[in-house]
């Protein structure tokens, strides 16, 4: 359990097997997902698969029955972009703040906690509830912006408070006291040792954004974003078409994963090359 | 750090503040104030102070009924979450010597977390579903000779779906709480005569608590204010305690879909506040 060498212990075996089966619960469903979208033109929704073909991703590209995936895909990318930037500037900047003692400090921490965990849905109502008061129209770049922001912040602060919770305040003190400017200290002390929390909280803002449901269903107003799109998709579409949708935003999402983590795993390497 | 007072601090949370003001205290103010109004039919809403939604909401059997539903759906889900959490994480902390192979296997397991859970929730279909893969399995072996039927569109499908997307929220947080934990405490503790089982007991689920906390506050917040998991996975069949709500806005009513808000809101938070009160999640945060 705890020794660094030796045998291992039955236990061992036993969580291993436990986390084989977890693996498989989670990507076994995916994985036949991406199967059956090659599936062929009379084959169903179910295994096995009849006459691999393309035909079905052909049918998203020209829709007929599946509706607009490619205007959905349109709106969804930069909402996410731009939750992405937000969040990141926001939530680095709010996280330096509660490293320091102010006023209300507590009262915004509760405020930021309670906007995570209040459900998605009441949250529409109100955002939907103050647009018709105002007389605006809800659209994804005002009113579900807002709705996605107002999740996705709290989440980048506690990742930010998880991070800088490893800065320790004396790795400042020391460069402030070998004479770093304190603009040079952010940049080759703070910057580097938060870099790869920064990255985290974007991935987060972006997908949290991305694949939202519950907050946009009501805040997107007359046009759907993606998810949405695939929500209505699950009730009209009977075709493969919807696992080749699938197939295409999981490979997105796996696409932009690797970039983020990819580009962590670059900034380590060089940071440790400096050295 | 620095121990005089400036302004910094205030322009540094300003954007977040402005945010939560404007896209979360106003619109659940706006709940609130919503909640009193009075809803006609063909008229809309007329201001007012009523409580009429609220007793509307509170002596519908259907209320309760989803209400009991939802709670009964939260308390297996974060039973689940938290064994296969806490065992996962266990592993990957104390049992992967190699920390580049344990930070991989943890991707693993939270990499799914970021594509769709509508995708994810639809890809149970052609496993569970009436010609799927276990049905095929079963009758195959002849074990069953007709195909289980409650396998999908039930609540057994919805369990499996919450779980499968909500474990990850148990993993990350216990993950990081078991990863301070000093590796010497449990030395000790065995070279003292502890058995493995008693230095998990005593050492790793108390020192996991924050994790643990941070983790049910989650996987309750999710499943209760869920309407979309339920509504798929049941095939309509069964309700959360949101369905009110929906059933409310598709006939425009908006005060008793409000009502029906705040009503769950202050559920949620109790249950939150409480989780609070047994751990604070803050300070262990911060430290």
């Amino acid at each position: 359990m705890k020794t660094s060498s030796g045998r291992r212990p039955w236990t061992f075996y036993a969580l291993a097997a436990f986390f084989a089966l977890f693996v498989l619960f989670l990507y076994g469903p995916m994985i036949s997902v991406l199967v059956l979208a090659f599936q062929g033109p009379s084959g169903a929704l179910d295994f096995p698969l009849r006459n691999p073909s393309l035909i079905w991703f052909a049918e998203l590209a020209h829709p007929k029955g599946t509706g607009d995936v490619i205007g959905a895909f349109n709106r969804s990318l930069p909402l996410a972009l731009i939750v992405m930037v937000l969040s990141v500037l926001m939530s680095v900047t709010a996280g330096f703040a509660f490293r320091r003692r102010f006023h209300g400090a507590t009262l915004l921490f509760y405020t930021a906690v309670a906007s995570l965990i209040a459900p998605g849905l009441v949250l529409s109502i109100g955002i939907l509830v103050m647009f018709r008061f105002l007389d605006l129209p809800a659209a994804w770049y005002s009113s579900a912006l807002g709705a996605h922001l107002s999740w996705a912040l709290p989440f980048g602060l506690l990742i930010m408070f998880a991070v800088l919770g490893r800065l320790n305040p004396s790795y400042e003190e020391a460069a402030y006291d070998l004479g770093a400017s304190r603009w040079r200290t952010v940049r080759d002390v703070v910057l580097p040792i938060v870099f790869p929390g920064i990255i985290a909280v974007a991935l987060f803002g972006f997908t949290l954004s991305y694949d939202e449901f519950p907050r946009t269903w009501l805040t997107a107003g007359t046009k759907n974003t993606l998810p949405l799109e695939i929500w209505t998709m699950t009730t009209n579409v009977t075709s493969p078409a919807l696992y080749a949708l699938g197939t295409v935003t999981t490979i997105f999402s796996f696409l932009l994963i690797g970039l983020a983590l990819g580009s962590i795993l670059v900034i380590q390497r060089r940071r440790s090359a400096q050295r | 750090m620095t121990s005089k007072r400036s302004l910094t601090p205030y322009l540094q949370v300003t954007p977040l503040a402005l945010v939560l003001l404007v896209f979360f205290i106003v619109p659940i103010a706006l709940v609130l104030i919503v909640s009193f109004f009075r809803y006609q039919m063909l008229v809309g809403l007329t201001p007012d102070f009523t409580f009429d939604n609220y007793l509307d909401v509170l002596t519908n059997p259907t209320t309760w009924r989803l209400y009991f539903s939802t709670v009964k759906f939260t308390l297996i889900v974060l039973a689940l979450t938290f064994v296969i959490g806490f065992w996962i994480a266990y592993f990957l902390v104390f049992h992967i010597r190699n920390l580049l192979v344990s930070i991989g296997l943890f991707l693993v397991c939270t990499v799914p977390f970021w594509t769709s859970n509508i995708i994810r929730m639809i890809s149970w279909r052609p496993i569970l579903g009436k010609e799927g893969l276990i049905n095929q399995a079963l009758l195959d072996s002849g074990v069953v000779a007709h195909p289980l039927t409650w396998l999908l569109y039930s609540d057994f499908s919805v369990v499996i779906a919450y779980v499968h997307l909500n474990t990850m929220f148990m993993i990350v947080p216990i993950f990081n709480s078991m990863a301070r934990i000093d590796r010497a405490l449990l030395e000790v503790a065995v070279d003292a005569g502890a058995t493995r089982w008693e230095a998990v007991w005593n050492i790793v689920l108390p020192l996991s608590k924050t994790g643990i906390a941070l983790g049910a506050l989650f996987v309750v917040t999710l499943v209760m204010g869920d309407f979309f998991v339920v509504s798929v996975m049941s095939g309509g069949l069964s309700g959360s305690a949101t369905t009110g709500m929906f059933n409310d806005l598709q006939f425009l009513n908006y005060p008793r879909a409000a009502a029906n808000a705040v009503i769950l809101l202050i559920v949620v938070l109790l249950i939150a506040a409480g989780i609070f009160r047994l751990v604070d999640v803050r300070k262990e945060l911060v430290r």
